[in-house]
């Protein structure tokens, strides 16, 4: 059936658009106009005046949008419509939006001072950057970086859009708090607390910015030197501040994984997924739910995952080596440790769930810790920081610094992953390839905290008994493109690596059939061949093959 | 090897074929004249709403079919000679079996209505009529309202559908409350109240007299058998049950009663040939259930149990406890055991409704022994497993209700309301006692 393509704002329903949408439309785009005239350097006099108008009119234009979409319609679920309207399933305006999304990115990155960073006398900020001058000095007391627009608008995002979702699943307690909980970690400790921590920097003492949710390996910069010398220079609190980042890896994750699955970080605090939840939420249909998508998904992320432990290794093993003074470990102590907990791991995982993995899995594993334990074994005897790499070489000649090797990895995953996978394709791409392909094929953090939840978590997402009608909403709806509906029609509990528990799949089903718990390790996974309903003996039967 | 043809690729077929896949080396073969591939018929209706993309009904990708040896041969069947041991398709083609399943399903029901065979008159039922639809009410510009003729599941999901698309839509049920043949008076006029805050303009203790047409053959109206009104319309959907879809097995020697007529090993009279899913009908009813049941899950189970028959271990179709869930509109609808709609002389029912007017409960138990028979539950998620242990074990509803948090399948977060519904029944025995 050919559905035709329409611009969205004019068209019949549920593809137009009501009359407060509209207007909450234009609000939005006027406040975007003010942002767009900044980066064209209009010189706009009182800035802090207009910077709140934009930033204002941004979340009051998604805020009446949202009320002319929901507020006079009964509770319910709202995906009317979803499939025929261009921006969310890949029409016209679906891929104007990824381009200009992606072009931000480009330009934030990379080109910065296009945005006026330091265009000004004396290295002061112009344009966009020069407009969040205020708001910055307000914070931290500093002018405005990129980072800082960024944060600020990302953070914009996250409170409109959130309000948005809030509308939406009116109904639904679990997304209610969930959302709220995005909000608070993105407005307080992505943004806020950081900035006003800054202002207790002064010549004498300085932390890095620290977002204390932030951890490794998703802030894969988190163990690099100047920012452990910055702690350690810091005593007590910059002390405190390690410390928590190290427990948060190595303990308080894996308890809090262990407990309610890795939905506590993914959909519950992180900025990357409380972005993909508000935001993105309505692009979660486009992900892809082939079965080659899954197995491209389980090579990328754990790639990924595989890369920022060697960049980290290195990078610290380096410092470690030639400012051996400086620090309680040497290079071969910490080296030899990563190896053995990294063995103790594997071979553990091997012996005590072996009848839970399938070949796949162990071969996958087998490379990816050979080449790892290789790697520690290659580095223990070379110095990284004693070998130069030409950058041009691996970048088309755009770069032609020459680095230090362990250098070269953190600038190449720093760029590679941190900037074009995470940022550019991973949220300017939203549009077109769904509002999770970061969570589900690049980000390191998810890959371990998906190892944690399909080995040892109490989280599962049930299905109840021979409910299901394979009517598939569940799997549509899937930001991480599970075919969810492949197990609900088979009775089977929902146990995948990737789930980030937003529990969407549990709010479409039209039949009560999929509820997201924390229950006991055992009967986690089942496999049925028959399903609840069907004589009992017929199930024992087929089952107990 | 030997060759099984199924005729029908919706579930019951499906699952036929994938267990016999799972069990055997078998050659099998899935016809059908409606779609290449299999699809959730349940969800034809979120295709219409945007919801969904028709792929996102197939269950199974494209390369499943071949990698696991079913071939898809499309085309309608027009007759079955059993004494060959084939099937004749409407383009002249044959195809010889060794053991047939007949999966066919069912077709709408029409019952004679003056202009009921109209353009723009359609049923909710095959990928076509979908077609049909989206052809004659693509918009509120080209459909300006919708007659909707039946207040079943089907009748309502259409007039969510049509609803979606801003079209206004006049709901005619023959019942004087939505389907209280099934359901007890308090769920029926919730769900009354329900569809007319959806701005649908319900019609009840109404039926259809006849739909007319304008100078093109397209419908024009329908007109109201108790009132003689006359809606102006541009579709009509009739919605007023479905029956098996068995015409071309009429003079095949394949016994017929309204449907396929099995035992309960699901066999035929003829020998080699079963009949599963919506299209047969058991001799004899099994328990409370009736001889023909079209429902989603019934279908798969007789897939699943003729399945086991064909590869050599015969087993009989014994369905366990009754249960179904269906969603109307907002408002999700499961149900274990047995509620009547009329009760029955030893039931007694206890109902529960919360304030809000969208959620509430019904419990039907023995009036003697206290033995918990069934519950329909409206806007309030319940566990299968737990139900069918307690029907297993019968259990009494004071036990039930006293337990009933134990049942409840909800979001997490999600209110509770079990100790409101523990109070009101408490509240109504002593009143009883």
């Amino acid at each position: 059936m050919a559905v035709e393509r329409n611009m969205a704002l004019t068209g019949q329903p549920p593809k137009s658009l009501n009359t407060i949408q509209k207007i909450g439309v234009l609000i939005g785009i006027s406040g975007l106009l003010i942002l767009l005239l900044a980066s064209f350097n209009l010189n706009l006099p009182n800035k802090g005046l207009w910077l709140t108008i934009s930033l204002s009119a941004l979340t009051i234009g998604i805020i009446i949008f949202s009320k002319g979409a929901y507020d006079k319609k009964l509770e319910g679920i709202k995906n009317d419509g979803v499939w025929f309207k261009s921006m969310s399933s890949r029409g016209v305006l679906a891929w104007i939006a990824g381009i200009i999304l992606t072009g931000f990115y480009v330009v934030l990155y990379f080109f910065a001072e296009l945005l006026g960073l330091g265009q000004g006398v004396d290295g002061t900020n112009t344009g966009l950057v020069g407009l969040f001058d205020p708001l910055s000095r307000l914070l931290s007391g500093n002018p405005a970086s990129q980072w800082f627009v960024y944060g600020t608008l990302y953070t914009i995002a996250i409170i409109g859009f959130g309000i948005k979702f809030l509308m939406k699943y009116k109904h639904n307690r679990y997304e209610q708090l969930r959302t709220m909980s995005v909000i608070f970690f993105q407005t307080a400790f992505a943004f806020v607390i950081p900035e006003l921590m800054a202002r207790l920097n002064s010549d004498t003492f300085s932390l890095p910015y620290n977002d204390l949710k932030n951890m490794w390996p998703l802030n894969y910069y988190a163990f690099e030197q100047w920012r452990v010398d910055q702690f350690i220079n810091a005593q007590t609190i910059g002390l405190f501040f390690l410390i928590l980042a190290v427990l948060m890896v190595f303990v308080i994750s894996p308890w809090l994984t262990y407990k309610y699955g890795k939905r506590w970080y993914c959909s519950w605090v992180c900025g990357c997924g409380g972005l993909a939840e508000t935001a993105g939420d309505s692009f979660r249909q486009l992900s892809d739910k082939s079965v080659s998508a899954w197995k491209l998904e389980r090579w990328m992320i754990h790639t990924v995952l595989v890369f920022s432990v060697i960049m980290t290794v290195a990078t610290i093993s380096t410092f470690l080596g030639y400012d051996s003074t400086k620090y309680w470990f040497t290079k071969n102590v910490f080296l030899i440790s990563v190896g053995v907990f990294l063995t103790l791991l594997f071979v553990g995982i091997l012996y005590y769930k072996r009848n839970q993995l399938n070949k796949s899995a162990v071969t996958g594993a087998a490379g990816f810790f050979i080449f790892t334990i290789a790697f520690l074994v290659l580095i223990s005897f070379v110095d990284l920081s004693q070998i130069q790499i030409q950058a041009k070489y691996f970048s088309f000649g755009l770069n032609d610094k020459s680095y230090a090797a362990d250098s070269a990895l953190r600038a190449f995953y720093g760029f590679g992953i941190g900037s074009i996978f995470s940022g550019v394709i991973g949220t300017g791409f939203y549009p077109i390839l769904g509002n999770r392909v970061w969570c589900r094929m690049g980000c390191p953090m998810a890959g371990i905290l998906g190892i944690q939840q399909r080995l040892f978590s109490k989280f599962r997402i049930t299905t109840n008994g021979g409910q299901c009608i394979s009517c598939g909403n569940c799997s549509t709806y899937c930001e991480m493109g599970i075919d969810v509906r492949s197990y609900a029609q088979k009775g089977e509990n929902i146990v995948r690596s990737s789930c980030v528990g937003c529990g969407i799949c549990s709010a479409v089903c039209p039949r009560g059939v999929l509820k997201l718990e924390n229950d006991s390790l055992d009967g986690r996974i089942n496999s049925n061949e028959v399903l609840l309903g069907n004589d009992v003996d017929l199930m024992d039967f087929v089952n107990k093959k | 090897m030997e060759h099984i043809v199924i005729i029908g690729n919706g579930i019951s077929g499906v699952t036929a074929a994938r267990h016999i896949r799972k069990m055997s080396d078998k050659k099998i073969t899935l016809v059908s004249a409606e779609t290449d591939y299999f699809f959730s018929r349940t969800a034809l209706m979120y295709v219409y709403m945007g919801h969904m993309k028709f792929e996102h009904t197939q269950p199974y990708e494209n390369w499943f079919w071949k990698k696991n040896r079913i071939e898809l041969k499309k085309g309608y069947v027009s007759k079955v000679d059993h004494q060959k041991s084939q099937l004749i398709f409407e383009s002249g083609e044959n195809l010889q079996y060794d053991k047939l399943i007949i999966a066919t399903g069912s077709k709408p029901n029409k019952f004679g209505w003056p202009g009921q065979d109209l353009d723009g008159v359609m049923g909710m039922y095959h990928k076509q009529d979908l077609e049909n639809l989206e052809k004659y009410a693509p918009t509120n510009k080209v459909c300006k309202r919708a007659v909707i003729v039946g207040g079943g599941l089907i009748g309502i999901e259409l007039a969510e559908m049509l609803n979606s698309r801003g079209i206004p839509v006049t709901f005619l049920v023959r019942e004087d409350s939505f389907w209280n043949g099934v359901l007890p008076a308090g769920e029926s006029g919730m769900i009354n109240r329900h569809i007319k805050n959806h701005h649908i303009d319900l019609r009840l203790g109404m039926n259809l007299k006849e739909i007319i047409a304008d100078d093109n053959g397209k419908v024009k109206a329908a007109v109201i058998q108790e009132t003689g009104e006359v809606i102006d319309c541009d579709v009509v959907g009739l919605t007023a049950g479905v029956s098996p879809n068995v015409n071309f097995l009429k003079d095949s020697g394949i016994e017929l009663g309204r449907g396929v007529k099995v035992n309960r090993f699901l066999e035929t009279n003829i020998p080699n040939i079963y009949a599963i899913g919506d299209c047969a009908e058991q001799h004899e009813a099994i328990g409370n259930r009736r001889p023909i049941e079209a429902v989603w899950y019934t279908g798969r189970m007789m897939g699943e149990t003729v399945a086991q028959t064909i590869c050599g271990n015969k087993l009989e179709y014994k369905p366990g406890h009754w249960f179904n869930s269906a969603k109307f509109l907002d408002i999700e609808y499961q149900t274990y055991g047995w509620v009547f709609g009329k009760p029955k002389e030893y039931e007694a029912q206890f109902h529960w409704i919360h304030e809000d007017d969208t959620k509430c409960i019904t419990v039907s138990y023995h009036k003697e022994t206290r033995e918990f028979l069934g519950i329909n539950t409206f806007g309030i998620r319940m566990r299968h497993e737990t139900f069918d242990k307690w029907l297993t074990d019968k259990k009494d509803v004071d036990y039930v209700m006293d337990h009933l948090a134990e049942a409840n399948f909800d979001p997490e977060f999600f209110k509770h309301f079990e100790k409101d519904i523990l109070n009101a029944f408490q509240k109504q025995q002593t009143i009883n006692a």
